[in-house]
């Protein structure tokens, strides 16, 4: 994929079972932040009952509930070659919350069932004491999986799932939380950072909240071997970007008056 | 009224006198703290209050407010002035248990009492109301942070269906969630079709993938299917035991017909009113606790309410917006507990819609909003007030999308 000659091709794998957090945000930034660059991009949706193909350029695994998640594990472990080897071949992949669970080797229910995960990343994730709701702050991981552009810059998001995970012995986190729960496993990170690979709890979307980052995935695919992609001015979400940094990092008195003045504007 | 204890009747002066300290200070509209005060004093107050009334309960994810509504105007239609049942109802949409207490304390004397009940506290009332009708209209995704997931909500109003076997059910045929509530009832369902299916992907019953592809939901693994309604919504109007009513609603928008085809329902099948009169006196109703509403921009102009809390309601407020090709659309979105406070559901909602339209981000997360019509490939101003940002629009025909918090602002300074 060192010189493109078609479109890029974002994948939403099973939205219908994976989207219950508007996961569809994060396909449409990465179409339109390609195509208002000149890149030709597609947006390709697997349904819940149809394989997952090895030919799409970016995956992306979102959150979803209890039974629809116990469907697309079912779904990902049949097309785990597919993954795999798409992966191994250039693919970037984006995993958010119960797509990010299954990434790792197993999922153990809050209920007791043990769900088996597609062991992309060595990871695994149990159930917690409670559900981590709310706005979470991450400093992302200075490592050379970013590339050329380094790290992006912090991450916002929201979070609300109720597993904790333990990432592999070498394997790096997506950032260390700043404000929020993340993994939740005492670690201190969110997520996890491998080669084209970004896993989060974060949702907002993540992109759509994250310019930055969503340009680090495009760049994995699009220019590969160090290269970057062209500048795109994003005034407009990085003022959402700090509105929310302010409001996540911000404590219990600095909340209260965070959201006074967002009621008076 | 006789059968009210001393307490419970100190309960409720109390709880009046409460209520209208609350609107007397500008607080409130004074029935949630009213409410509050009266089960704090008499917890059987409830069980007492219902005694002597036909209690009907409608609840819903979306349209339980309007439902509720058009019930009652069927009901007070059918009486006649003098005889006939009184008909109290929950009209301001407080619909916990803290809002139906000073409803049925407005009773007076033996009447039908149609309460909208929060769809994650029906389970709780049903055994204190004794209802004799519940009205049931859709689940879907709605403040995930706060109440978690839609299937849990259908498991607990199973777990109601399953403990009174014998209750009757007025319920929605094309939702599995509805569907797998109210079967082990007594159902009559309605057919009303189902057009935001991203909450419907998995079998209630057995969790297996649903099987859409004919219009209608049909599990393969375990045979849970929807079921043949004896009524059912068309494109023109409602059928009906058989006979064909027209749906000429004041109310705008394809979602009041499902509301209405539910609420005229409930009156024929149930109450044993003509569905000619049932649907006559919805179609007197403009306005629902603010809902519809027309607020003056102080210019000639007027803009529309509409309260869209989710990205269901939303996908059918947008067709009706986005019907008349000039029409100018605010979208104003809060973020606090009873909006939801992740409003990730933006970008479940298909804003392309809106490209051409005179459009504006507002309320406190306009910039969450004014990001998703970007890349939706939205025009649009950015402004916290909504009416300011009405006025701003070039339309003749201007329309005030509003979360739950946004709507009830503009609702209290315009009522």
């Amino acid at each position: 994929m060192n010189t493109r000659t078609s479109a890029v091709r974002i994948g939403l794998v099973y939205p219908e079972l994976l989207g219950t957090y508007g996961d569809r945000g994060n396909a449409i930034v990465l179409v339109e932040r390609c195509r208002w660059r000149g890149i030709p991009a597609e947006l390709v949706e697997v349904r819940a009952d149809e394989t997952i193909p090895d030919s799409l350029d970016i995956y992306l695994f979102g959150g979803g509930e209890d039974d629809p998640q116990l469907i697309a594990a079912d779904g990902m472990r049949a097309s785990r070659d597919a993954i795999v080897r798409a992966h191994a071949g250039g693919a970037a992949v984006l995993a958010v919350c119960a797509g990010f669970q299954l990434v790792g080797h197993r999922y153990e229910a809050a209920d007791g069932a043990v769900l088996d995960g597609i062991g992309l990343i060595d990871m695994v994730t149990r159930p917690g004491p409670n559900r981590l709701i709310g706005e979470v702050v991450v400093e992302p991981s200075a490592s050379v999986h970013w590339g050329a552009a380094g790290p992006p810059a912090r991450l916002t998001g929201f979070e609300n799932h109720g597993g904790r995970t333990t990432l592999g012995p070498g394997v790096e986190a997506l950032g260390r939380v700043v404000a929020g729960g993340g993994n939740g496993d005492g670690a201190g990170g969110d997520g996890a950072l491998a080669e084209r690979f970004v896993g989060t709890y974060l949702h907002g979307p993540v992109l759509p909240r994250n310019p930055g980052l969503a340009d680090r995935l495009l760049a994995w695919v699009v220019a590969p071997n160090g290269g970057r992609l062209p500048e795109l001015p994003s005034p407009l979400e990085e003022r959402l970007r700090s509105e929310r940094l302010r409001v996540g990092s911000a404590g219990p008195l600095r909340s209260w008056y965070q959201a006074r003045r967002l009621a008076r504007g | 009224m006789t059968r009210r204890t001393t307490r419970t009747r100190v309960a409720v002066s109390a709880g009046r006198a409460a209520g209208l300290a609350s609107r007397l200070t500008g607080r409130g509209q004074g029935a949630t703290i009213s409410g509050r005060v009266m089960n704090l004093i008499s917890p059987k107050l409830l069980a007492e209050l219902a005694a002597d009334q036909r209690v009907v309960l409608v609840s819903a994810t979306n349209g339980k407010t309007t439902t509720t509504r058009l019930l009652t105007a069927a009901l007070e239609a059918a009486g006649r002035p003098g005889e006939g049942p009184a008909v109290v109802s929950n009209s301001t949409g407080a619909n916990l248990t803290s809002g139906i207490a000073p409803t049925l304390a407005r009773s007076r004397g033996p009447g039908i009492a149609v309460l909208e009940v929060d769809e994650r506290v029906l389970a709780r009332v049903v055994d204190p109301l004794a209802p004799e009708l519940l009205v049931l209209g859709n689940l879907s995704r709605d403040q995930l942070d706060r109440f978690g997931e839609v299937h849990a909500v259908g498991d607990k109003w199973r777990a109601v269906a399953e403990a009174h076997p014998d209750l009757a059910i007025v319920a929605n045929a094309s939702d599995p969630h509805v569907v797998w509530a109210a079967t082990p009832a007594k159902v009559t369902w309605v057919a009303l079709g189902l057009r935001w299916r991203q909450d419907a992907a998995t079998c209630p019953s057995c969790g297996s993938l649903l099987d859409w592809s004919v219009d209608r939901f049909d599990c393969r693994a375990c045979g849970f299917a929807q079921p043949d309604a004896q009524h059912r919504l068309t494109k023109d109007a409602l059928v009906v035991e058989g006979r064909t009513v027209p749906l000429d609603l004041a109310l705008p928008g394809e979602w009041n017909r499902y509301n209405a085809a539910l609420a005229i329902v409930a009156a024929t099948t149930h109450f044993g009113i003509e569905p000619d009169v049932a649907a006559r006196a919805m179609a007197e109703v403009r306005s629902v606790a603010g809902r519809f509403m027309r607020i003056p921009l102080g210019d000639g102009r007027e803009a529309t309410v509409i309260l869209a809390k989710n990205p269901a309601g939303w996908t059918e407020a947008l067709r009706h917006v986005a019907a008349h090709v000039d029409a100018g659309v605010v979208v104003a979105v809060n973020a606090h507990v009873a909006d939801g406070k992740d409003p990730s559901w933006l970008w479940d909602v298909p804003y392309e819609a809106l490209a051409g339209h005179p459009t504006a981000a507002a309320g406190e997360r306009r910039l969450d909003v004014a990001v998703r019509l970007r890349y939706a490939g939205v025009e649009h101003a950015i402004e916290l007030d909504p009416i300011v940002a009405a006025r701003a629009l070039d339309s003749d025909d201007v329309s005030i999308i509003a979360s739950y918090t946004q709507f009830s602002a503009l609702y209290r300074k315009h009522r």
